[in-house]
């Protein structure tokens, strides 16, 4: 055909486009989770991944099953509103089978965590320059982690 | 903390992006940069640059298949990171990506220069023999017409894919400055200027790219360089640089007068962690020193041996300017704090998937791609086939 003559490797070219186009939606349609889409622009089997990883939490109504006395001195304390686990780690295990003891903390480095001074922390948040206020000493030589507040005079 | 000053919020303490991260503006800004060399010589018809535009075609694509490699890597997750591609949601700038590259790639390097070359792989598919043979046969498509008519259909259509081209060009490295310009959160970044300012030192360092490999070839085939040709384009680069370096000093002038909440931060930050690599390596260095290079040049008669050693030189710095621009401006937008009351610093690591070895490799990169389209694409026409019988030297 006369319009083909010259320009028939332009259309094979072209051909070579509609290929590659293709191809891409051919491999979107392949590579594209099934679920994907579902409940938003995401994979709704994610959502189902997500919830069937294990537990690592107990939560703070798990440990009171057990350990009543722990509990009653804490909510007494500074430190009611501080969840068990946000001190002794997940510990879903060990609230599933007792024998599973968690490990021992180490209070130097556990309390600072949230008590070193930092200007960025709000005013009312008791802080302490650990260095000068412990002179090195684990923090629970003095202080008592479930009741941690030293009544004036009295460390424990 | 070490490597911390003052207050940052725990996830900025680390930093995100990399220096592949700085590798990749890089690497599109060269890309955008000889493409639009190239550009000037078809649509403007700037006669002596010539020698230079299949060159240029070829570095851009040589660039251009490296670019999207850091992005990759960055993302990590090779199993399901395409999967960004292929679902973009249109709130991401970052997952348009895809589609930016493969038009540029596609739509319009690759079929310039296929087009460009038609001529030449269908005579070099008769001279060759072989696998190469077969190579020629699949780039020429199978179709070995070269009748005056096609190739001045060829010529046409290649003429406007340049056009269109060009403002793709733009597009695919203002998209780069978008990406950053666009975030808003972060004050270093977000400025509409971004993407501007972007385009114009992809330009020059395309440009100064493409003059110093032409100079390296050419050196390297002990060929005589066609010093007319680098005149021209080192006259484009001072004027590019110098639109570039105003429209970063804009940018610089907006910021101190506005002087919003952030300055005083960012202000300290430019005199204490970013002094070297800004002030020194990309102002000092990068910029100046190649402006006042190149303007020399430009107002005084200097002798033809010496004018290439000092495009040489002012080349070679403003490609460090550039890449000094990108990791300021990468690294810079992540080095203080959103609170604006503390620094970061960036430890670079060495062999991890995005250290320092993995950036050097995708530098080199390109040049292996670049020997390898030299070879099969020669860019200088009849002086290859003049130059073919004789032993290559060093090529
Ligand atoms: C089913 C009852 C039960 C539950 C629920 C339970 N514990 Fe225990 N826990 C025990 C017993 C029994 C021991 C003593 C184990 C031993 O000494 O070997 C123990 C020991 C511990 C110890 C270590 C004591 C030591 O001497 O080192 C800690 C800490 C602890 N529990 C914390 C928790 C926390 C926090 C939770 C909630 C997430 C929790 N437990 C939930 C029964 C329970
Ligand atoms: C502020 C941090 C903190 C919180 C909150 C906290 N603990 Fe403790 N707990 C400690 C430290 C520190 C120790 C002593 C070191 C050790 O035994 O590991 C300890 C010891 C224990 C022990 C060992 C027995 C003992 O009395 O010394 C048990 C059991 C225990 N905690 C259970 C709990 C339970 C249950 C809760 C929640 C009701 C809780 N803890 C909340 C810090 C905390
Ligand atoms: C998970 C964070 C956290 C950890 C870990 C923690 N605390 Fe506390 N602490 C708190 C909070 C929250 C309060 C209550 C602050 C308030 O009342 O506003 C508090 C209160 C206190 C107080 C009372 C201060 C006052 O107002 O008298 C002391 C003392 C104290 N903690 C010591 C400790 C010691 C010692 C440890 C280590 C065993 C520790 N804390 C570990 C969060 C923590
Ligand atoms: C040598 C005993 C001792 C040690 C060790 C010690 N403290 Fe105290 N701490 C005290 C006393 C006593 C007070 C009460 C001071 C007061 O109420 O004025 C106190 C008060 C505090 C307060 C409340 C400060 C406020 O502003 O209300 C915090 C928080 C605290 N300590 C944290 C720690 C931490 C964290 C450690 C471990 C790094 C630690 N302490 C170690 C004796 C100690």
């Amino acid at each position: 055909m006369a319009i083909f003559k010259d320009t028939g490797h332009l259309f094979r070219f072209a051909a070579l486009f509609v290929v590659g186009t293709t191809s891409i939606f051919v491999l979107r349609a392949i590579v594209t989770p099934k679920s994907f889409g579902q409940y938003g622009h995401y994979r709704g089997a994610a959502l189902k991944d997500l919830a069937d990883r294990p537990v690592k939490y107990a939560g703070h109504q798990a440990c009171e099953v057990c350990h009543t006395d722990i509990v009653t001195t804490k909510t007494a304390g500074k430190h009611a509103g501080v969840n068990c686990e946000a001190c002794h780690g997940p510990l879903a295990k060990h609230a599933d089978d007792p024998s599973n003891t968690p490990a021992k903390l180490d209070t130097a480095v556990l309390c600072v965590k949230c008590h070193a001074a930092s200007a960025a922390k709000p005013k009312g948040f008791p802080q302490v320059q650990a260095d000068d206020h412990s002179g090195g000493l684990a923090c629970d030589t003095c202080h008592k982690p479930h009741d941690p507040a030293i009544a004036a005079g009295g460390a424990k | 903390m070490p490597g911390v000053e003052g207050f940052m919020y725990p996830n900025e303490v680390e930093l995100q992006w990399s220096v592949l991260i700085v590798l990749y503006p890089f690497i599109t800004g060269l890309v955008a940069g000889a493409f639009i060399l190239a550009s000037l010589e078809r649509v403007f018809h700037v006669v002596t640059i010539k020698p230079t535009y299949r060159l240029a075609l070829l570095t851009a694509l040589s660039f251009m298949l490296v670019a999207p490699l850091p992005l990759q890597l960055h993302l990590g997750h090779p199993e399901r990171s395409l999967e960004m591609y292929f679902t973009p949601h249109s709130s991401s700038a970052m997952a348009m990506f895809g589609f930016v590259y493969l038009w540029y790639l596609m739509a319009v390097l690759v079929t310039e220069i296929w087009l460009d070359y038609r001529k030449d792989i269908v005579e070099m598919y008769h001279k060759s023999t072989g696998l190469l043979k077969m190579i020629y046969w699949l780039m020429a498509t199978g179709n070995l017409n070269i009748s005056p008519r096609a190739l001045e259909l060829d010529d046409k259509i290649g003429y406007t894919i340049t056009v269109i081209g060009i403002p793709s060009a733009f597009l695919l490295h203002g998209y780069v400055g978008f990406i950053f310009g666009s975030i808003k959160a972060n004050p270093w970044w977000s400025s509409p200027l971004m993407p501007v300012v972007f385009i114009f030192s992809a330009m020059v360092s395309g440009v100064a790219a493409v003059m110093l490999l032409f100079m390296a070839v050419k050196k390297l085939r002990k060929e005589a360089i066609d010093i007319h040709c680098v005149d021209t384009i080192a006259k484009y680069l001072f004027y590019l640089f110098i639109v570039d370096f105003s429209l970063e000093m804009l940018d610089l002038i907006h910021r101190i007068y506005e002087a919003d909440e952030s300055f005083r931060s960012l202000d300290f930050m430019v005199h204490s962690r970013l002094f070297f690599s800004q002030i020194v390596l990309q102002i000092c260095l990068g910029t100046l020193t190649p402006i006042l290079l190149l303007g020399i040049t430009q107002l005084f008669k200097i002798r033809a041996g010496i004018r290439k050693a000092i495009y040489t030189t002012s080349g070679l710095l403003t490609l460090m300017g550039i890449f000094a621009m990108r990791w300021n401006v990468v690294i810079g937008g992540q080095l203080f704090s959103k609170s604006f009351l503390g620094y970061t610093t960036y430890k670079m690591a060495l062999v991890t998937k995005e250290g320092l070895l993995v950036a050097i490799a995708l530098a080199i990169l390109p040049f292996i791609f670049l020997t390898i389209l030299v070879k099969l694409l020669p860019p200088f026409g009849e002086n290859d086939a003049h130059h073919a019988p004789q032993p290559a030297i060093g090529d």
